[in-house]
């Protein structure tokens, strides 16, 4: 029953990976930018929460209603004033600037909150679970966290093929000079972009903050696992980077199984694995 | 005549350090069509970059009803009803037809042009509409092209060989679709490697040379002999 659990968990905590994932997806997609202050972009939404839960005594899953517009206003604006500047001549400049944001957000944060590491308590829902079989029980919380995730991404494949926007987003990525011809503010489509990531990073960091503790310095594992769950679920496909975060929080729990050194191990092995047998992925969707 | 729509006045403009016009002179007038020929290389398709705004030159270099647009952003000009069809067609490839045509009328100036007018226009469109568009044939992404473009409403729209790598059938199809377009009180530039076919819609042509004008008139003023040197720069 040990293993049947840890799988399961496994599974569960892959819905927050690919919360990771999603956005640094999005922004990949559609402008060729790896971010690589994604993971400290949730951190930072984790802090951002804690000082909000603290100030307004809100619930830590209620917070959402105010970090999800704070994080969107705030990467619409880094794009528009940070990014846009450098984007387009060629593709070390930006790379280089969110690598500076990485290390500004970093410190930042480690002069505001010190490197002590901090949880949100989301109160008795932590405790609350559900007895599936004898032995095996789901955390309630978990598992909401997981069907939150299911449907951010479903509600992200409907932006990205059923809405205007999502269409500039796929005409931009597809040849940015002609989709300029189609009356589309390149600027405006990629701040867009930046605010859609954003405001998912706003609910990772959140579950981020619920589930375990975090510190400044914890944004770079969380880019890390994001980009393993991008590239195992193959490019351009929000459906398999889901996967690709089940997968890799899978070969975790199977690895803390057999020893708790071996966690986080397993999750790069298993995505050199896959890098080595199918490059592209699992289920690739972008040339 | 009546104002023109677009004015062109010593349009210098080019890639870097290279410059590809030297010094451009033409007018389009309203519901006029100008076709724009020359060989290979002789900068008809940076011409168009100009008065789109993806190739940069000085404001009073292109005039949009006596406005200068040179050098605005390439949205700024496509809301001011500049649309062009662009060399080698590049439609959304992830973009189904529809999609593509869609997004051709996105914030789009009021006008005649509707998917509907467009899918009368070119019928096999309307059957094909779910498919990604990248999975027609050479001339229906062309049809699919001209469709984005018009979807915008222009008052100028912009065609760039528009028969590149077609085949004459196919090439005679979407010519017969032009007078339509025309009809509709639309002014043109048609660039062509074709020259009997675009001096036979056109009214007035402008030849280019080595990104010079070496020609320019109506097309029955000069015989074939001087738009053939106009063209190929013999005999100067
Ligand atoms: N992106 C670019 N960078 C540098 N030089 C360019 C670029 N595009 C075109 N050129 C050069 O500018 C000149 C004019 O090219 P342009 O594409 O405008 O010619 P064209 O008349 O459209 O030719 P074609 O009939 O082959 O389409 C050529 O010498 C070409 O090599
Ligand atoms: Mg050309």
């Amino acid at each position: 029953m040990d293993w049947v659990n840890a799988i399961v968990q496994g599974v569960l905590i892959g819905g927050l990976y690919a919360l990771f994932a999603a956005g640094l997806s999005l922004i990949f997609g559609v402008m060729r930018l790896v971010n690589i202050a994604h993971g400290d972009m949730i951190v930072a939404a984790a802090y951002l929460a804690l000082v909000i839960v603290q100030a307004t005594g809100l619930h830590p899953l209620a917070s959402a209603l105010l970090v999800v517009p704070l994080m969107a206003l705030i990467g619409y604006a880094m794009q528009r004033v940070l990014l846009n500047p450098t984007i387009g001549k060629d593709l070390l400049s930006p790379l280089l600037v969110t690598f500076g944001i990485s290390v500004i957000l970093q410190n930042g944060l480690l002069v505001a909150f010190t490197a002590d590491s901090r949880r949100l308590a989301a109160g008795s829902i932590e405790t609350a679970s559900i007895q599936l079989a004898p032995g095996l029980s789901l955390g309630v919380l978990p598992l909401l966290m997981f069907a939150a995730s299911v449907l951010i991404i479903f509600g992200m494949e409907l932006v990205f093929f059923r809405t205007s926007l999502g269409r500039a987003f796929r005409a931009t990525s597809d040849d940015p000079e002609v989709a300029q011809l189609m009356n589309l503010n390149r600027n405006h489509v990629f701040g867009m972009a930046m605010a859609l990531s954003a405001a998912v990073v706003a609910i990772a960091g959140i579950f981020l903050a619920i589930r375990t503790n975090f510190d400044p310095a914890s944004g770079p594992a969380r880019l890390i696992f994001g980009f393993e769950a991008v590239i195992i679920g193959g490019l351009g496909n929000l459906w398999g980077t889901l996967a690709g975060g089940v997968v890799l929080g899978v070969a975790q729990a199977v690895g803390a199984q057999i020893s708790p050194g071996w966690q986080i191990l397993a999750g790069h092995l298993v995505f050199f694995l896959v890098l080595g047998l199918r490059p592209r992925g699992l289920f690739p969707r972008m040339d | 005549m009546a104002e023109p729509i677009l004015s062109i006045a010593s349009l210098k403009a080019g890639y870097g350090d290279f410059q590809a016009l030297f010094g451009i002179d033409l007018e389009v007038g309203p519901g006029e069509t100008l076709a724009l020929i020359g060989a290979n290389g002789a900068g008809k398709t940076t011409l168009l970059r100009a008065i789109t705004g993806l190739v940069g030159c000085a404001p009073a270099m292109v005039r949009l009803d006596g406005r200068p647009i040179g050098g605005m952003r390439p949205d700024r000009i496509a809301a001011l009803g500049v649309a062009m069809v662009p060399e080698g067609r590049r439609l959304f490839r992830s973009l189904s037809v529809e999609e593509n045509l869609l997004i051709g009328g996105e914030r789009a100036r009021r006008g005649d042009w509707t998917l509907e007018r467009v899918y009368d226009l070119f019928p096999i469109l309307r059957e094909r509409r779910r498919n990604p568009a990248t999975a027609l044939s050479g001339g229906q992404q062309q049809m699919v092209a001209i469709g984005r473009a018009l979807m915008a409403n222009p008052r100028l729209i912009l065609f760039d060989e528009i028969s590149l790598g077609l085949a004459p059938v196919v090439i005679r199809d979407i010519y017969a679709a032009v007078p339509a377009i025309m009809a509709s009180g639309v002014s043109a530039i048609l660039v062509e490697q074709d020259v009997t076919r675009a001096l036979a819609v056109a009214r007035k042509f402008v030849c280019l040379q080595e990104g010079r004008v070496s020609l320019a008139g109506r097309p029955g003023e000069h015989d074939r002999q001087a738009i053939t040197a106009a063209y190929f720069g013999l005999a100067r």
